[in-house]
């Protein structure tokens, strides 16, 4: 409890399962369980050098032991996936964060699932919910090719709810068809590219509201990058400065100086040990700050959470 | 149903006899010391006690649901006495959305803005036990009013007062019916054990008291800014369905009020009792949320809850068989001397993160941020005014199926 090696992940299992795209997954070094979490949940992942990239989790959560994620070589993209494609192998250690969940599912007697390309990932731990519930639903799945569209195998056996539109074969996804007719107790969720998200707003402008929900796999670019070096944090309730150190938590260091800060579950979801931040960027690594609340930076958990500057003041 | 021995010692005890009610420490430490798992064979029930087990227990949602209820009734085959709980009593997939609304709602950002009344409001509630009622304060009268001493009964003046004067409100209740909850709690407490003499005596009002209960989760009848509302508004964004709303409210009704009142009433005997943790939190009144939680480790207001094992799960050798309840003793894991130096101690210098008071894992006490800043709000508002807490008679304990409880606490507050 209370050092830093609890958010690490050590990849266990990395397998290519279409053109371009790789799984990974990833457990903790001693084995034991990770965090929960629910479909539509994603973790970050820093990768070497301090890049830090969102990936959906797509794995089984009865699995406490285990996560998965798929990573599509982007080819324009920032190194982030080249780096995951051709030199991050098993064995190899990863930090994380999280997860976090934006994009979670609601309950619904029908849920209409849309999926583009590599925005399958999020979705298909939904459709195995869905279909664990008895939840009437359908995936409109749209890639550019059958040898590029990930998890095929896997949706195979929900026979004809899976619509597959490899685009080379069938064209762009027939959205006009499946969403002309506003539907009274439906939910869509859409995951994939800006111009798929662009044109399931369009095609269920005519909807009732809240019945869209979307996630951009494109993450937009994240702050300040995470560092692996020491830094910095200041007590402003006693004045004492502390060097943390990247194999101990802030609270663990607050600590060790004899801080008295309450916490509890010690991997970022209780929201126990929340502590105001005075000065300094803190890089968030909890489950519980939605994005504008981590924008806004006044607030962080020690138990998790580090820093993106040199120093952290905090009110502890 | 057949029973063959377990390979795990047999500890027969009662915990919901009133004799291990009055004081469960010996019963507690028995199942402790018996094994990693021990069976009680008068319920044919397994039982962790040790803190390891019981938090693996209580974070393993995936091997010991909580769907079959988190008492000693099983729901796969008796009727539950109320419907479940979608929290409770829920396990993902249905358990997420019911907690992923609930939770940012009882957040300490979401709380921030209830604290600066809250505390107002504990003022105000010791001063009027201080200083006598206001509009009553002739001269002479505050004169005599303002004695050194005050004796009162802590549970009705202080831990039940003060929970039941702001959190109603934070609900969004209105003012009528509110005497209904604490017993509305205590029997829904009471109902998590096997049906003995503590059921039987909550059994007359049931109906009446459940139907109070509902009707006050409709959305008309709660204020349009309370935790009711908020819940409310959840289902119009389609987050939760209409159907849900009320059951969400009346998981604050009845989880939230009782708990809370004993946790508090555990915190100022402790106080009472250990006289230099009252001067220790006088000097620094930034360890009020310490205090709280170190008395809930301490006292564990909630003993006991159950889960139920999904498929045959091995735990330190011996093996719950698939479809049988395991009770988990929270009280005992809090006072392990396996985890915990010198367990039995009440002190504000330890560190008593990590306790199972409020559970762990997924379905960790979601309201537990609402009764920290309830205790700090009062026990902030007593550092300021009152020198010396000390018992003035024999306390009295409340006995409940689930929770450890004081019926009466006499004290003699000396005034600053």
């Amino acid at each position: 409890m209370g050092d830093a090696q609890g958010d690490q992940l050590v990849v266990t299992t990395k397998e290519v399962v279409a053109d371009g795209v790789v799984t990974l997954e990833l457990a903790r070094p001693d084995g034991g369980r990770l965090p929960d979490w629910a479909p539509g949940a994603h973790i970050d992942v820093t990768l070497a050098h301090g890049a830090t990239r969102q990936y959906s989790l797509c794995g089984d959560r009865w699995d406490a032991h285990s996560y998965r994620v798929g990573v599509l070589r982007e080819i324009d993209g920032r190194g982030g996936s080249a780096y995951v494609h051709d030199e991050l192998a098993v064995g190899d250690v990863v930090a994380f964060g999280g997860p976090r969940n934006d994009f979670a599912m609601v309950p619904s007697p029908r849920y209409l699932f849309v999926a583009g390309g590599i925005g399958i990932t999020p979705l298909l731990p939904m459709v195995h919910q869905a279909d664990l519930i008895g939840a009437d639903w359908a995936l409109l799945y749209g890639g550019r090719s059958r040898s590029s569209m990930a998890f095929l195998d896997e949706l195979a056996r929900h026979g004809d709810r899976v619509h597959l539109h490899p685009q080379d074969e069938a064209g762009l996804l027939p959205l006009a068809a499946w969403l002309d007719e506003p539907s009274a107790d439906t939910v869509v969720y859409c995951c994939g590219p800006g111009p798929l998200l662009d044109a399931i707003a369009d095609a269920t402008a005519h909807w009732p509201p809240h019945r869209l929900r979307t996630e951009r796999f494109a993450a937009a670019e994240l702050g300040a990058p995470v560092r692996d070096e020491p830094f910095e944090v200041e007590l402003a309730r006693t004045g004492t400065t502390i060097t943390v150190p990247p194999q101990l938590s802030v609270l663990a260091a607050a600590r060790s100086v004899g801080a008295t800060a309450l916490s509890s579950c010690e991997q970022g979801v209780c929201g126990t040990c929340e502590t105001s931040v005075l000065a300094g960027v803190p890089d968030h690594r909890d489950s519980i700050l939605a994005d504008h609340e981590r924008a806004a930076g006044d607030c962080m958990f020690p138990c998790v959470s580090r820093s993106c500057t040199d120093r952290l003041v905090l009110d502890l | 149903m057949t029973t063959t021995a377990p390979p795990v010692p047999t500890v027969d005890v009662d915990p919901f006899s009133h004799e291990v009610l009055a004081d469960p420490l010996p019963m507690q430490a028995a199942l402790r010391d018996a094994g990693p798992v021990a069976w009680i064979p008068r319920y044919d029930l397994y039982a962790v006690a040790r803190y390891d087990e019981v938090r693996a227990t209580l974070v393993d949602w995936q091997r010991f649901p909580s769907g079959a209820g988190v008492g000693l009734s099983n729901f796969r085959y008796e009727e539950p006495w109320r419907p479940p709980s979608l929290l409770l009593e829920a396990d993902p997939p249905h358990h997420d959305a019911p907690r992923a609304v609930l939770a940012p709602i009882l957040s300490p950002r979401a709380l921030r803005r209830l604290r600066e009344r809250w505390c107002a409001d504990a003022d105000d509630l010791v001063a009027g036990l201080l200083d006598g009622a206001s509009g009553r304060r002739s001269g002479a009268e505050l004169d005599r009013r303002r004695a050194d001493v005050v004796e009162l009964d802590a549970v009705a003046a202080l831990a039940a007062a003060f929970p039941l004067r702001v959190f109603p409100d934070a609900v969004g209740l209105p003012p009528a019916g509110r005497e209904n909850l604490l017993p509305y709690g205590d029997h829904a407490f009471n109902a998590f054990g096997p049906a003995n003499d503590l059921v039987a005596k909550g059994a007359p009002r049931v109906a009446e008291l459940s139907a109070w209960v509902a009707s006050q989760c409709a959305r008309d009848v709660l204020s349009d800014d309370g935790f009711g509302a908020a819940i409310w508004a959840a289902s119009d964004r389609g987050d939760i369905t209409a159907g849900q709303a009320p059951l969400i409210v009346r998981s604050l009704l009845t989880a939230g009020v009782d708990t809370t009142v004993h946790g508090l009433g555990a915190c100022l005997y402790a106080l009472a009792s250990n006289p230099a943790q009252w001067d220790r939190l006088r000097a620094r009144p930034d360890l009020a949320r310490v205090a709280f939680d170190e008395a809930v480790r301490w006292e564990s207001p909630v003993q006991t809850f159950f889960r139920t094992a999904d498929v045959d799960v091995p735990i330190g050798g011996a093996v719950i068989p698939e479809g049988h309840k395991i009770l988990m003793l929270l009280g005992a894991a809090n006072r392990d001397p396996r985890h915990w130096d010198d367990p039995d101690t009440f002190d504000l210098a330890r560190d008593p993160s990590g306790h199972v008071g409020f559970g762990m894992g997924l379905h960790q006490c979601v309201g537990q941020h609402v009764a920290r800043l309830e205790a700090e709000a009062l026990l902030g508002a007593l550092a300021r005014r009152v020198e010396r807490l000390e018992l003035a008679a024999e306390p009295e304990r409340h006995h409940n199926n689930t929770l450890r409880a004081w019926g009466s606490l006499p004290m003699r507050l000396h005034v600053t």
